[in-house]
């Protein structure tokens, strides 16, 4: 079945959906967030809110949509009109995590199935500059891409039923960090002190789609230092404008 | 101001109201009331806003103490409410004196039913919404013992007021209104048939997160790529399992989205126990 896309239709009586062509690539990304904020300005009246995924853009409404093919009649006007610029404002952050044995209960497995020395994994996981896709599964759970092909696992056969907050792990082809405590079956490598979603905050997340992540290796001590520093808000995360 | 002890807490009740909006992108749930005609309808009858938040109450109601006098509206499933021993009714209002007790008896129809009270509930929003959820409020479900405040200001409403109509017959509704899903057209024919013309049943795994459904729909569909989902989606696991999403939904999922319900959809499903014979009728956009 072939298909015209972007394709914009409605999703039920409260939302409309625009999906693009169904490809994970950091230029459907870019594209899609130009179209979010193009959307998101000419729609401020309807109090709508517009997320993303890696090639769809859902616009929700409070409440049902009257008229829905005027609505969304309007947007495929807009969509095709639209002068989508290249630069998506967006920042790169990095992030502490400790791979100690500790926290990182399933470096050993790795090693042994990838056949990599666990200072290997933690190179290879601590060098690529990760994208950040979407939010989604949990508050605050970030979905990134760009983990190095050797470390790609599959997750475990029956899920741990307590994943630690803080917990980075692996599966299949993506890396994560659960931003709290909960059951989970991707294969842990570390744990990072930072909290990635504190509802108290406004946003309660500081990373969003379009940003970018670098983990960097830090020891045990470190970690509880961090930690520490985090209770008091004193830690100063390192973050800058990113240029792709 | 008032409070109600909760002397039992029931089967599943919380705080909730319309919902948690502009923080989906940032993976937090919408929530909010499953039925929310049912709890617009009580906040209606006391003159509330209907945004307030309602009680929303499940099969099994709770056993509340009120310190003050107040009115309440119950709507929704008819679940055999009563002020100390005197039976009362759905869709009225109800005054309560100082020290009144409201309990439930045997459940008659529905599953969810919601009690509005006079000028609210005071409890605490959090993320823009007053709507329990595990990990964003401080409560999650009623506890034996715990308590929610309301505010006992003089506002005596005259039960000659309630004109407000409230429609009932949704309650023994079967049909379920959809819309294609956004992968409804990757279904084959007789898969679709299948699925708009049996009937299903609702299955012993059901909640806020999500009801499943009994029978299965054979599956030969290839995964798709994780992309956003709503209270009402259906999806269609790879074991062929039937998962319609509710109010406390998360915000993506990478199984097929082959129906959408409409918001009347989710109500009506709202209303439904395991068991409940289930028909999925596919309606017209206006």
């Amino acid at each position: 079945m072939k298909h015209k896309y972007p394709q914009i239709k409605p999703m039920g009586d409260r939302a409309i959906l625009i999906e693009f062509q169904p490809e994970i690539n950091e230029k459907s990304l870019n594209k899609l967030l130009s179209f979010k904020e193009i959307i998101e300005k000419e729609l401020i009246e309807d109090k709508v809110e517009v997320i993303n995924t890696y090639h769809s853009l859902l616009i929700v409404y409070v409440s049902t949509i009257e008229n829905i093919y005027d609505k969304v009649f309007a947007l495929k006007e807009l969509v095709s009109k639209a002068n989508i610029g290249k630069n998506i404002n967006s920042q790169i952050f990095h992030i502490p995590v400790c791979y100690d044995e500790e926290f990182g209960l399933d470096l050993e497995l790795i090693s042994m199935e990838n056949n990599l020395k666990i200072p290997d994994i933690i190179q290879l996981h601590t060098t690529p500059i990760y994208t950040v896709y979407f939010t989604g599964f949990l508050p605050g759970f970030l979905y990134l891409g760009g983990l190095d092909e050797k470390l790609q696992i599959s997750r475990k056969s029956s899920p741990r039923m307590k994943v630690e907050k803080g917990a980075v792990g692996i599966g299949e082809k993506q890396t994560g960090i659960y931003p709290k405590t909960s059951p989970g079956g991707w294969q842990i490598i570390g744990n990072s002190p930072m909290t990635f979603f504190d509802k108290n905050r406004n946003p309660p997340c500081i990373i969003s789609s379009g940003d970018k992540v670098k983990f960097y290796s830090v020891s045990k001590s470190q970690y509880f230092q961090i930690s520490e520093e985090i209770k008091v808000n004193n830690f100063q995360l390192k973050r800058e404008k990113y240029h792709g | 101001m008032g409070k109600i002890e909760v002397l039992h807490p029931g089967l599943y009740s919380s705080l909730q109201d319309l919902g948690r909006h502009n923080f989906l992108k940032y993976g937090v749930p919408q929530s909010g009331v499953m039925d929310s005609y049912a709890a617009k309808k009580a906040n209606l009858i006391l003159s509330n806003s209907e945004a307030a938040p309602v009680l929303e109450i499940t099969q099994l109601g709770p056993k509340l103490k009120f310190s003050e006098p107040t009115q309440l509206a119950i709507c929704g499933a008819y679940l055999n409410p009563k002020i100390n021993e005197s039976v009362v009714r759905n869709n009225r209002i109800i005054s309560l004196e100082k020290g009144d007790v409201l309990s439930f008896g045997k459940r008659v129809i529905g599953c969810r039913a919601y009690i509005a009270i006079v000028g609210g509930f005071i409890s605490k929003k959090v993320l823009g919404s007053y709507s329990w959820y595990n990990g964003i409020t401080k409560f999650e479900m009623l506890k034996k013992g715990s308590t929610i405040k309301y505010s006992s200001a003089e506002r005596s409403l005259h039960s000659l007021n309630a004109t407000v109509k409230v429609k009932d017959e949704y309650l023994n509704e079967n049909v379920i209104q959809v819309f294609p899903g956004p992968e409804y057209e990757l279904l084959s024919s007789f898969q679709k048939k299948v699925l708009m013309e049996s009937a299903f049943h609702i299955d012993i795994n059901n909640n806020r997160m999500a009801i499943q459904i009994k029978e299965p729909l054979d599956n030969d569909l290839d995964p798709v790529i994780t992309g956003p989902v709503l209270p009402g989606t259906l999806q269609l696991t790879p074991s062929g399992k039937l998962i319609v999403l509710m109010r406390d939904c998360q915000t993506t999922g990478g199984y097929p989205r082959v129906l959408q319900l409409s918001e009347n959809g989710i109500n009506t499903i709202a209303q439904k126990v395991i068991g409940d014979q289930i028909l999925f009728k596919l309606i017209e956009i206006k």
